[in-house]
């Protein structure tokens, strides 16, 4: 189980790979159509769902702004009710409090609730490295561990695999892992799910130590919750002797009460549900339970302190926005080489790095058409294509010592633009140019207008993925001119 | 410097020029409540979640019991459940491979939320610990109609946050295949709900 997201390309690089695949480009439009739909049906069903989403947004914002104090009375309370509570900057300090937690235990083996934040910190490969081995108890967190694949979905990380893949996946791979899929194993996803149940019991009733994530933590009265449809997360939570939940510093809600917005705008954006078939809450430590919570930042006060961005905190990780995201349903997931893929992520991802750090994080502000649907989704209202703009000019900023091709084309038209003597000139190059270029051009666009062929670099950047019209044989003020006097 | 001291300094510091004043939270919602009969539609939505339903009195119970619990020879039930069940095995704290073994376990609920389709135990009496209600396959689940309330909100302000709750909307599913829906994966695989008239 080696793959990562390290070294991953830039998007519009791994964009380009991920289009040319046909069939996960099938499976994707089929997954996340179906999605769409249901979506639509349960949200449709909310009379007041506009309000609810303004009451989520006020909540996480209010949370945010009084973050220090929120986090100090989450803790008096969990540790009220009988809980540890751990601390870590970074993921390096919060892997290490859970494989020292192992350690303390003597287990050499951890069941998982499917969560974001023990992804994002690289926890399975940092477990590993120490012998202990964590088994992903989610069904599609188990077909992308066992297929030594990458998620490409915060809420369903195989959707880019059919069954007839899943199928496969089962058979050449489960007995190294465990009880092997059985040998007359079909695509059904009944079957499936079946094979998937056999396998995992197994770990379910051996396991001495669970490691959860939370969507919620209650600073009021320490109350963690869970949020999941298969029971996976229940046996995860209410059997081992011991539970870590490693939670986001951002996941924070001030008063029990406040839930039921949350448990109203979750499971109808994440899976178009009225409600998700379990839903589990615990406070401090429960029926005799030993219970950790590690308090996570890696890069979370970082984002707070973006006085833009700070809104991409409100994130419950629902995935609406990547559902109906015409660039993800092209690309997938993976194109966004992090756990946090589609419009989220590629806000997310920037401000908890930092722009100007990396290629791959600064290419992802752009892999967007701003065309506003995540916004409109959203259910805590995240103004994503606003951040997506702030992020660019941030990319820009971090840039700035070293001017691209597109800035030195702007600096030159903006010295040609300044001047009508210079733009008279300019323009008549201009229809020159357009004349010639209009009878070479091989392609006719709409309007009757020509196409030019692929521009040499640096304008092929532009020209590979557009068409570039041929410019105009007359300008707008030579026409004026001509005409516009009569 | 601890761990819990940077992160604490850092937050400080990320919101040091920020707006602190508190945003007004909308809670016209809380108000808000299905029309029409919240009984109905507790069991039109539960059905929904191809959960079992079958209602019955006080009177007719016991036989809707035997009848739910069908051929189930070791069914768990646990203290403070208030009715006979055949084939009643008590909670004694059994670990999670003996509660594998066994056929059913019925319990009580807290309460249960009609838009949603939705029970909550909060593991009191008649309702056992967390592991019970999730190991064996089959949960028969005894509600009383007074114990339903409209919508979320309801639920979330009966309910306390120092008792854990397991909130049940229909049996264990998955839609991680391309995201068609399939009942039973890790918890029970049926779900039958008992509704008493009250």
């Amino acid at each position: 189980m080696s793959a990562t997201f390290v070294g991953m390309p830039a998007f519009p690089k791994a964009a380009r790979e991920a289009l040319s695949d046909t069939q996960l480009r099938r499976n994707l439009a089929h997954a996340t159509g179906t999605i769409r739909a249901k979506r639509a049906a349960v949200v449709g069903e909310v009379d007041d769902w506009e309000e609810l989403r303004l009451a989520g947004a006020a909540i996480k914002d209010n949370v945010l702004r009084h973050l220090d104090e929120h986090l100090l009375r989450l803790e008096k309370s969990l540790t009220d009710r009988g809980a540890t509570v751990h601390w870590a900057r970074d993921a390096a300090e919060a892997c290490e409090i859970v494989a020292s937690i192992a350690r303390q235990h003597a287990v050499d083996e951890v069941v998982k609730v499917k969560s974001m934040a023990t992804q994002e910190i690289g926890l399975n490969e940092a477990l590993a490295a120490q012998g202990i081995t964590a088994w992903e108890t989610d069904l599609a967190e188990l077909i992308v561990q066992l297929g030594d694949d990458l998620p490409s979905h915060i809420l369903v990380p195989a959707i880019h695999r059919n069954r007839a893949e899943i199928r496969e996946i089962f058979r050449s791979r489960m007995a190294a892992a465990g009880r092997p899929a059985p040998d007359d194993l079909s695509d059904r996803p009944a079957e499936l799910a079946g094979a998937a149940r056999l396998h995992l019991r197994e770990k379910f009733l051996r396991a001495r130590m669970a490691v959860s994530g939370a969507n919620f933590a209650v600073a009021e009265s320490g109350t963690l919750v869970v949020v999941e449809s298969e029971g996976n997360g229940r046996m995860c939570l209410t059997l081992p002797e011991v539970l870590v939940s490693v939670v986001g510093i951002e996941k924070i809600v001030p008063t029990w009460s406040d839930l039921d917005v949350f448990l109203q705008l979750l499971p109808r954006s994440s899976t178009g549900e009225r409600m998700n078939p379990y839903t589990s809450t615990w406070s401090g430590s429960t029926e005799g339970q030993e219970a950790h919570v590690v308090l996570l930042d890696n890069g979370r006060t970082r984002a707070l302190a973006d006085e833009v961005g700070r809104q991409a905190l409100r994130c419950i990780r629902c995935s609406a926005c990547l559902n109906v995201c015409p660039v993800y349903e092209r690309t997938g997931g993976h194109a966004y080489g992090s756990v946090y893929p589609g419009p989220i992520g590629a806000i997310l991802n920037p401000l908890l790095r930092g722009t100007g750090v990396d290629e791959q994080t600064d290419s992802l502000p752009y892999a967007s058409s701003l065309c506003g649907a995540c916004f409109d989704a959203c259910p805590v209202r995240i103004d994503i294509p606003e951040v997506l703009v702030h992020l660019r000019a941030k990319v820009v900023d971090a840039h700035r010592s070293s001017p691209k091709a597109e800035a030195v084309a702007m600096k030159s038209a903006s010295w040609v633009l300044a001047d009508a003597r210079r733009l008279n000139w300019a323009e008549r190059g201009m229809g020159l140019a357009g004349r010639v270029l209009n009878r070479v051009g091989r392609k006719v666009m709409p309007g009757g207008r020509r196409a030019l062929g692929r521009l040499p670099w640096p304008g092929s950047l532009w020209s590979n993925a557009r068409d570039v019209p041929a410019p105009p044989v007359e300008s707008f003020r030579s026409w004026w001119r001509r005409e516009g006097r009569r | 410097m601890s761990a819990r001291e940077e992160i604490l300094g850092r937050v400080r510091s990320a919101l040091a020029s920020a707006d602190r004043s508190e945003t007004p939270v909308p809670r016209g919602y809380r108000s808000s409540v299905p029309s029409g009969d919240v009984v109905e539609l507790f069991a039109e939505r539960l059905v929904d979640y191809r959960a079992e339903l079958t209602r019955c009195t006080p009177d007719t119970l016991p036989e809707a019991l035997a009848s739910a619990l069908g051929p189930s020879e070791a069914v768990l039930v646990p203290d403070g459940f208030p009715w006979a069940v055949p084939g009643a095995v008590p909670d004694t704290g059994q670990s999670a491979a003996e509660l594998d073994r066994l056929d059913a376990v019925v319990t009580l609920a807290a309460l249960a939320i009609a838009t949603t389709g939705t029970i909550v135990l909060d593991h009191g009496p008649g309702q056992g610990r967390r592991a019970v209600s999730l190991v064996p396959d089959r949960h028969v689940c005894v509600l009383r109609t007074d114990q339903i309330v409209p919508g979320v909100p309801q639920a979330v302000a009966a309910l306390s946050p120092g008792h854990p709750q397991t909130w049940i909307s229909g049996p264990s599913a998955t839609s991680d295949i391309e995201l068609n829906r399939v009942e039973g994966v890790h918890g029970p695989r049926t779900l039958h709900v008992l509704l008493v008239s009250s």
